[in-house]
């Protein structure tokens, strides 16, 4: 058990530049707490994160894989969100299609304004993700081992 | 249907209308048929075939051929003008430098086929009204059609025409088809019965691109897997997670533009059900953003390069019924 | 000549396995046969042939060769390599079993290549003779007598029984682990069985088929033939044809970059991929016209031209059953011949 309870999981957050990067500056500079184990991927835009990079993530030792970009409607390209939410939405269900633990992919939509919001899902996402322990389905040993 | 089919093409050939015929040729056996590519009328007379087992789509030649000097003469199945329009939509073939003529099919076979319906050491093969009566080493055998046919035939989409400039024979409909059955059947799984079966059938894979390079929708210069800069190119699958990548990704990269061809089933030497993965983002796609048969026209925007303002949250995939 | 009663297959199964690795042609998930290790309960396929060729067992799709630890500026080279334990592959047919000295003459000329060697040393065939050819077979044509194959132990399975015939030191021994379950025999039955299948091979649609024109000798008329256009027109230049073919040894050597090292490992590769042998200036065939002729120069004429006439191609017929677009060695030497004067 202690084992268990020990887990930390890796988690990639893919954060847009414009709005959820600033919410999780918003989240540090107000001194809001959130796991270090979430590693934050700053991107354009959230529309920019192609299904390999969630997938490369997986292989390259994540455990779980979030997508936070702006809000839909207040893309700063006006509407490159709205065809990464078509994306994932896709994908997820594939990946859930395929027996994947459909929990360890999330979509977060968190402003600028946000930082609360920010901590707040990381919390959360952290928490699923550590009770589904390590990710095993879509793992590549080559690159566990030390 | 065979001699109307090499009549007109000579007709055509002759008539200076088109330069090349682009169909299909006989082979060593009764069910090798391969696609060619025929430059007179006399090779068309001598090689021509229209017959079960004229299974390959033709539509991605064109791709190729359509570049070439002259007009070039191409017979299209039901299922291949959907190929032949989202090539044409993706401006991967040259329209004008095509004339297609429709033809009917009511299924096509091959030689795993039959092996699969138990006939061994076939010699000869003639298809007589709803059967075949095949001779083989070890006997003479006959065989229903419709026991040959493989699933994506089965489940016919469509036997109507999307595109063509002539149409031999008479035009059919679009079916109501059990085509996304099986895709239920695996939806309603739990998720660890899901990741044995495709673990199972994955992992057969021996990554011969056999699936990739007959798809009329992968049509890139170069396959992000053969490009050694994109650091994913993988020449064999090392593992599971390999295997999964591969075939993930390529569902995606011809997700809102697979026509559901079937030709990646077809072709594949490890009988891995490959069209499973691309039904499921059709049926994804149909659910979500409303019902979408990538082919069926020209003008149209895939559903991935469009979006509404009021899509669904992909927090749907949690929130979904079942497993 | 040995015989083992075949209510007692599955015992002799379970004797070899104890012992060693054992593998076998067994039913897949898709319906068709594959070498897999024996488990309690595994059932022989009755198909003719695997899919996939028993090359697998001496030359692996991808094999890792090195590994190399990064740590600041230094570098641990690591030989990945554990100790090879034996194995028997049993079932194998003639043409795979023919298929492994053709390989051995690409892996152990010299240099010789101690992965494969050793995976060699340690694998024990037993053959399995045919009894129902399908009309993709031609190993006749390469001089294979599919009614008494090559290998360390041959068996044929006739009637009741299954009978045995060492041929090695190797396939000795093995025979030896389960002297219980069998018994001294004379060879009738396997000579009936011979007399039986031979009248079927000469009935078979490619008996004929003979690439006896072919060779170095030809080299320049057949490599300058005009037919390579219009054979290589419709090839999809994947790599099916290739990797089910039991001969075809080519590989390329790649790096995975783990992100704590690097892995140098070898996979298979295909003559008819884009960027095969590819060189700084980019791939020397550039078209799928090269390409496919490549891979029939290889085994009709570059390969018996270094190899005393042995043709690269063994007659499984496995590409003529898989290719998506049906062409094949027959169908290419048959349009060739006639450039071969």
């Amino acid at each position: 058990m202690p084992t268990m309870t020990e887990f930390k999981p890796k988690i990639v957050a893919f954060c847009c530049n414009w709005c959820s990067y600033a919410g999780a500056d918003l989240a540090g500079t107000n001194r809001l707490n959130y796991p270090a184990d979430v590693k934050i991927i700053r991107v354009p835009c959230s529309c920019r994160v192609n299904p390999l990079f969630i997938l490369r993530a997986f292989q390259r030792g994540a455990d779980g894989v979030i997508l936070c970009g702006c809000h839909p409607g207040d893309c700063h390209y006006t509407t490159g969100n709205y065809y990464a939410r078509r994306r994932m939405t896709l994908l997820f269900s594939m990946l859930d299609y395929l027996g994947i633990e459909k929990e360890r992919t999330r979509v977060e939509w968190v402003s600028a304004a946000e930082g609360a919001k920010f901590a707040a899902t990381m919390n959360d996402f952290v928490a699923t993700v550590a009770k589904l322990g390590e990710n095993k389905r879509l793992e590549d040993l080559r690159c566990k081992q030390q | 249907m065979q001699a109307a089919m090499i009549s007109r093409a000579k007709e055509l050939l002759q008539g200076g209308q088109v330069q090349r015929v682009l169909g299909w040729k006989a082979g060593e056996f009764a069910y090798d048929v391969t696609p060619a590519v025929f430059q007179s009328a006399e090779e068309v007379e001598a090689g021509f075939l229209y017959n079960d087992f004229c299974g390959a789509n033709l539509s991605k030649y064109l791709i190729q051929e359509s570049r070439k000097p002259g007009k070039v003469l191409v017979f299209l199945k039901p299922c291949d003008t959907y190929s032949f329009n989202q090539l044409v939509k993706e401006h991967r073939i040259l329209r004008e430098n095509i004339y297609a003529i429709g033809v009917p099919c009511e299924g096509k076979t091959d030689g795993e086929r039959l092996k699969a319906a138990g006939l061994r050491g076939i010699l000869a093969l003639k298809a007589e009204g709803d059967r075949f009566l095949v001779e083989t080493l070890y006997g003479p055998q006959e065989l229903a059609k419709a026991q040959a046919l493989p699933e994506r035939c089965q489940n016919c989409k469509s036997k109507k025409h999307v595109a063509y400039d002539e149409l031999m024979g008479e035009e059919g409909q679009v079916l109501e088809s059990g085509r996304f059955d099986m895709v239920e059947k695996l939806e309603a799984m739990t998720p660890d019965e899901r990741f044995r079966f495709w673990q199972g059938e994955l992992s057969r894979c021996i990554r011969c691109n056999a699936c990739r390079n007959v798809c009329p929708a992968c049509s890139c210069e170069k396959c992000i897997f053969d490009n050694d800069a994109s650091g994913v190119a993988q020449k064999a699958a090392a593992n599971s997670f390999e295997e999964s990548m591969f075939h993930i990704i390529r569902a995606f990269h011809v997700a809102g533009r697979c026509t559901d061809c079937g030709e990646c089933s077809r072709v594949c030497p490890q009988q891995i059900p490959l069209h499973l993965l691309n039904r499921k983002f059709i049926k994804d796609i149909d659910t979500f953003y409303g019902d979408y048969q990538a082919g069926e026209d020209t003008e149209s925007r895939a559903p991935l390069t469009n979006y509404t303002e009021g899509d669904v949250e992909p927090s749907i995939v949690y929130q979904r019924g079942g497993n | 000549m040995q015989k083992l009663a075949l209510a007692n297959l599955g015992r002799f199964f379970e004797a070899v396995a104890a012992r060693q690795a054992l593998y076998l042609p067994v039913e897949d998930a898709g319906g068709q046969a594959s070498f897999q290790r024996w488990a309690p309960g595994a059932k022989l396929s009755g198909a003719l042939n695997t899919t996939r060729s028993a090359k697998d067992f001496f030359f692996p799709q991808t094999e890792d060769l090195v590994n190399f630890k990064v740590r600041g500026k230094e570098i641990e080279i690591i030989d990945p390599r554990t100790e090879q334990e034996p194995f028997v592959v049993f079932g194998v047919r003639g043409c795979d079993a023919r298929s492994f000295s053709i390989l051995d003459k690409v892996f152990l000329a010299d240099p010789v290549d101690t992965y494969y060697q050793s995976r060699r040393e340690h694998g024990t065939i037993v053959s399995l003779a045919c009894t129902r050819p399908e009309e993709t077979c031609f190993c006749t044509s390469f001089g294979i007598d599919p009614t008494c194959p090559q290998g360390d132990v041959t068996a044929w399975m006739e009637g009741d029984a299954l009978y045995f015939a060492a041929n090695t030191p190797k396939g000795e021994a093995l025979l030896a682990q389960t002297a219980e379950l069998l018994e001294a025999c004379g060879d009738e039955a396997v000579r009936a069985q011979q007399e039986r299948v031979s009248a079927i091979l000469e009935k078979l649609p490619l008996a004929g088929f003979s690439t006896q024109s072919f060779g170095g000798q030809v080299l320049i008329q057949v490599f300058e033939s005009e037919k390579w256009a219009g054979l290589s027109q419709s090839c999809l230049g994947c790599g099916t044809c290739t990797f089910v073919c039991p001969t075809c040894q080519c590989y390329d050597i790649k790096d995975m970059d783990t992100g704590h090292g690097v892995q140098r490992f070898r996979c298979w590769d295909s003559c008819m991929y884009s960027d095969f042998t590819r060189m700084a200036h980019g791939n020397p065939r550039l078209t799928q016209k090269e390409r496919f002729r490549q891979r029939f120069m290889h085994k009709l004429v570059y390969f018996p031209a270094n190899n005393n006439g042995e043709y690269g191609c063994v007659g499984c017929g496995r590409c003529l059953a898989k290719c998506p677009i049906s062409m094949n060695i027959v169908k290419v030497a048959r349009a060739l011949e006639g450039d071969c004067k």
